[in-house]
């Protein structure tokens, strides 16, 4: 009988316990505005970072069967027998800048030993993946470009620039 | 009856966890409510009082303390490395070789917040192990033992955001690798390396961000905590507590003080 008087009473709300039910509601709901709010502000709407497509200039600067390396832009330009294709020089393993190594004939990424081939392919790790093909093109002016933010399939026939 | 939630509540005020963080009981009792304010880190900061026994040095060799004496060194000389340093690409390598070749004493301020980043790290880490083998993470310690993981945390966070600052070859790839491993975590990894350096790669806005954090939000946030840190100390029992040995010490020294009585 009391345990039901004691429910009967608890389903009631006081004034009191009204307005403290809606002060921590409306705290909650701002919190949850100001944490919504922080994240878009760490987030930039606008990057100046450098365009992802640069110009590689006249594809004869690359001889046949060489490998080049832009370190600025970290990207290799290799002209092989099939034609010219571009790899990224970003390691797949923790982002250092790779490096051909000519006497060798593989590309070596000096912070933890990966290997990769000529064409990209993973000799030995800690590397995960290959190192990606971009996509290039010829311009009007006949200048090699480059989209490093596009991969194309490996060893493919559209992957190649053909002069 | 179901519970209400005021019963959930309670029986959660009941639990170990919550019982190590807050250290007053519950209840409307006059004492309750006076120790619910005395207890309290920021409501009362000074302890009500202190063992002269726990100050003594063979208890902890002050690692905790010399850990604090790195910390105050990095921030006076921290804030005057500041007044020379400008947070930008274009400025950062070159004002600090500045700071080391040009700026009286900047080379001797510049070095010794370097071996005082070095120092504390390793102060940090004996600091642990000593807690560790001293089994000095026992109740009542527990919680303390979780702000000194967070504490560790953050000196591991200071290292790393201080080392980008000077803009050279070794900052620009350690930053490079460092914020590449933040992008492996599950799911998020891609969006915390994009927030943490404020683009796709360790650019203008990564550096303004790591001297943020290096400068502002992770000191307030080591003090922050090292206050909470130092007060749990003096409510927990004192730095030395006989209670809180591993029972091996106990019955080691109860041994010894046998002998003795037999001598």
């Amino acid at each position: 009988m009391a345990e039901e008087k004691k429910g009967e009473l608890g389903s009631e709300l006081s004034r009191r316990q009204f307005f403290t039910k809606l002060g921590l509601g409306s705290l909650s709901i701002a919190a949850v505005g100001t944490a919504a709010f922080s994240y878009q502000y760490l987030e930039p709407n606008v990057l100046y970072e450098p365009s992802p497509v640069v110009n590689a200039g006249k594809p004869d600067r690359y001889p046949l069967d060489s490998v080049t390396l832009d370190v600025n832009n970290g990207i290799y330009i290799i002209h092989s027998q099939e034609g010219y294709f571009s790899l990224s020089a970003v390691c797949t393993h923790l982002g250092c800048m790779t490096a051909w190594k000519q006497e060798l004939g593989i590309i070596a990424c000096p912070c933890h030993g990966s290997k990769f081939e000529q064409n990209g392919k993973k000799i030995e790790g800690p590397a995960p993946k290959p190192l990606p093909w971009k996509r290039v093109w010829l311009n009007d002016d006949g200048d090699l470009l480059v989209d490093r933010s596009t991969d194309v399939p490996p060893l493919a026939r559209d992957s190649f620039v053909r002069v | 009856m179901a519970k209400t939630v005021d019963q959930y509540f309670d029986d959660l005020q009941q639990t170990r966890v919550w019982r190590s963080i807050f250290r007053s009981g519950t209840g409307s009792s006059t004492l309750k409510r006076a120790l619910a304010i005395q207890q309290n880190v920021f409501l009362h900061l000074f302890s009500t009082k202190v063992r002269t026994r726990m100050l003594s040095f063979s208890a902890t060799w002050y690692l905790g303390t010399l850990t604090l004496g790195t910390f105050l060194i990095l921030v006076a000389t921290g804030i005057p490395l500041m007044l020379y340093y400008h947070p930008s690409v274009p400025q950062a390598y070159a004002d600090t070789k500045d700071l080391q070749f040009v700026v009286s004493s900047g080379m001797f301020l510049r070095n010794l917040h370097r071996w005082s980043a070095h120092a504390m790290v390793f102060l940090v880490f004996a600091h642990m192990f000593k807690v560790f083998y001293r089994g000095a993470y026992r109740t009542p310690r527990e919680f303390n033992w979780v702000i000194g993981v967070v504490l560790l945390l953050i000196t591991l966070l200071l290292s790393y955001t201080g080392y980008l600052l000077p803009w050279d070859q070794l900052a620009y790839w350690a930053i490079t690798v460092g914020s590449n491993i933040a992008s492996a975590v599950p799911l998020v990894g891609e969006k915390i390396h994009f927030l943490l350096l404020g683009g796709n790669a360790v650019n203008a806005n990564a550096l303004l961000r790591f001297y943020v954090l290096h400068c502002m939000i992770l000191p307030l946030a080591a003090i922050f905590f090292v206050a909470i840190h130092f007060w749990r100390i003096r409510k927990d029992g004192g730095l030395y507590s006989h209670a809180s040995e591993p029972a091996t010490l106990r019955a080691a020294s109860k041994d010894a003080a046998a002998a003795t009585e037999a001598q």
